[in-house]
């Protein structure tokens, strides 16, 4: 098979082999996981008990530490989903496969905790649960691009196989998000521009934009500590199915 | 490669033609969703008219969306997309003339019912006109990232209900430009914007679609 052949060289092709990430990975793994620990327990403190809270929202403004970050880690993650996607089809780069597939969930995960989160901000804010609003329905869209990418993948028996289809499907959908976007947008604009206002991003004080960026470096940490714990198992599952394979068909040739 | 072309679309309108009911079960599906609506909703006139373009076009994409599943997967049943595949034409072009076909037996029934639907709605005078252009440019989007959805799910036991996942969220802008141009020509603020973006969105998606499709039936076919 064309996707094993092992390419030399550095670059996108280094870690083309299952091993070499798995060393790498282990080394820094001590690492981002200190980082990921680290930074959210400062993040949750700070944000949570230092910053004062805010004159006109009170305490409930807090929750930003906890769903801006997420909101972007959910756009980031479909980001490297369809990167890899790319990298994966054009390449056959089987790291690359793997990270697509990984990071699904993960990034489902942030993007179902900053639609839960804007839920609890809106209601004390907004007066309402839910606003069809264009940010919360790209994100809901984006949701369901998640679901879609995850069901793909898991619909085939032959695992390479869903990994192919799920990365047309990435591709097919980051031309797609942007559209999505300004379609929401604009959609939104000619019926309910009073929703807009609402939206314009507060002017911050200082002392609050650091929890806020602390929190997104202890999120890109945790995400890569899930994803390597994520890519060993993968990385193990297929060793175990190759193995077997291997074994049903030593078998059939002694038998 | 033309008459290849061609060829297959014929095929396929022949296919749809004799092999039974396949327009007309779309056409019955878009008529009684539609009915539901005001059954649902209350049947007060001035309410029907308001929503009566938006109702229109998600039961259109519905209709459009459940009859996705004919697209390849008769053909990958029988093994006749593996002849067609070897045959002349670049899968990508076979993938074109499978599109038109089911545009022809989808998109154009879904056409030429919807006005029809629209005066039972109460839908108000000026809209008809752009209703028309409006499904003119956007059933054949919904047909072309329908073959995509159509094409990674061809030959999975699950995929009717997998492709409704994976190609409701993708027509999202199609709803809402098109629902945008109805409605900007009844309040008076202008279709042309959105008429031109759908116009737009139909060419992108002829551009690029085929590509993602041809690359997931050569996967099937593997």
């Amino acid at each position: 098979m064309a996707r094993k052949t092992k390419k030399s060289g550095i670059g996108i092709h280094f870690f083309a082999n299952p091993a070499r990430f798995l060393r790498f990975a282990k080394k820094i793994f001590p690492w981002v996981t200190i980082i990921a620990v680290a930074c959210i327990v400062a993040a949750l403190v700070l944000g949570l008990a230092v910053v004062p809270p805010d004159y006109r929202q009170g305490d409930a403004y807090r929750i930003i530490f906890i769903h801006v970050p997420s909101s972007w880690m959910a756009l980031m993650i479909y980001v490297i989903i369809a990167l890899s996607s790319a990298a994966g089809f054009i390449w056959r780069h089987p790291l690359a496969d793997l990270v697509a597939k990984s990071s699904a969930p993960i990034g489902a995960c942030f993007t179902f905790i900053s639609l839960v989160t804007g839920s609890l901000w809106g209601e004390p804010m907004w007066g309402t649960w839910w606003v069809w609003d264009a940010r919360v329905t790209s994100m809901l869209v984006l949701f369901f691009l998640y679901l879609g990418y995850i069901a793909l993948n898991s619909a085939y028996d032959d695992p390479t196989k869903g990994v192919r289809a799920s990365a047309i499907l990435a591709l097919v959908g980051i031309v797609n998000i942007p559209i999505i976007k300004f379609s929401v947008d604009w959609w939104n604009t000619l019926h309910q521009p009073a929703t807009i206002s609402k939206l314009d991003p507060p002017s911050m004080d200082s002392s609050m934009i650091a929890p806020l960026l602390l929190m997104v470096v202890g999120f890109i940490a945790f995400y890569l500590v899930v994803l390597i714990i994520r890519l060993r198992s993968e990385i193990a599952a297929r060793r175990i199915r190759n193995l077997r394979l291997a074994q049903v068909g030593n078998q059939g040739a002694s038998g | 490669m033309v008459t290849a072309f061609f060829s297959l679309v014929g095929r396929d309108l022949r296919l749809a033609a004799r092999g039974g009911i396949g327009s007309l079960v779309v056409v019955v599906f878009f008529f009684i969703a539609v009915a539901l609506f005001p059954l649902g909703v209350g049947p007060e006139s001035a309410l029907l008219e308001r929503v009566a373009p938006g109702v229109l076009w998600v039961c259109a994409l519905l209709a459009t969306m459940l009859s996705l599943g004919r697209m390849f997967d008769e053909d990958y049943e029988d093994g006749s997309l593996e002849v067609i595949a070897l045959g002349p034409l670049p899968l990508e072009l076979v993938v074109l003339a499978k599109v038109l076909a089911h545009w022809l037996t989808t998109g154009l029934p879904l056409m030429i019912a919807a006005p029809v639907l629209a005066v039972l709605l109460n839908m108000s005078a000026q809209g008809f006109a752009v209703l028309m252009i409006s499904l003119l440019l956007g059933t054949p989007i919904l047909s072309l990232i329908g073959s995509v959805g159509a094409a990674l799910t061809v030959g999975l036991r699950r995929g009717g209900v997998l492709i409704s996942l994976l190609v409701l969220p993708l027509y999202v802008p199609v709803l809402i430009f098109a629902v945008g141009a109805v409605e900007g020509a009844i309040f008076g603020f202008g279709e042309r914007a959105h008429l031109l973006i759908l116009a737009g969105g139909f060419f992108a998606s002829l551009a690029l679609t085929p590509w993602a499709s041809a690359a997931a039936l050569k996967m099937a076919l593997e």
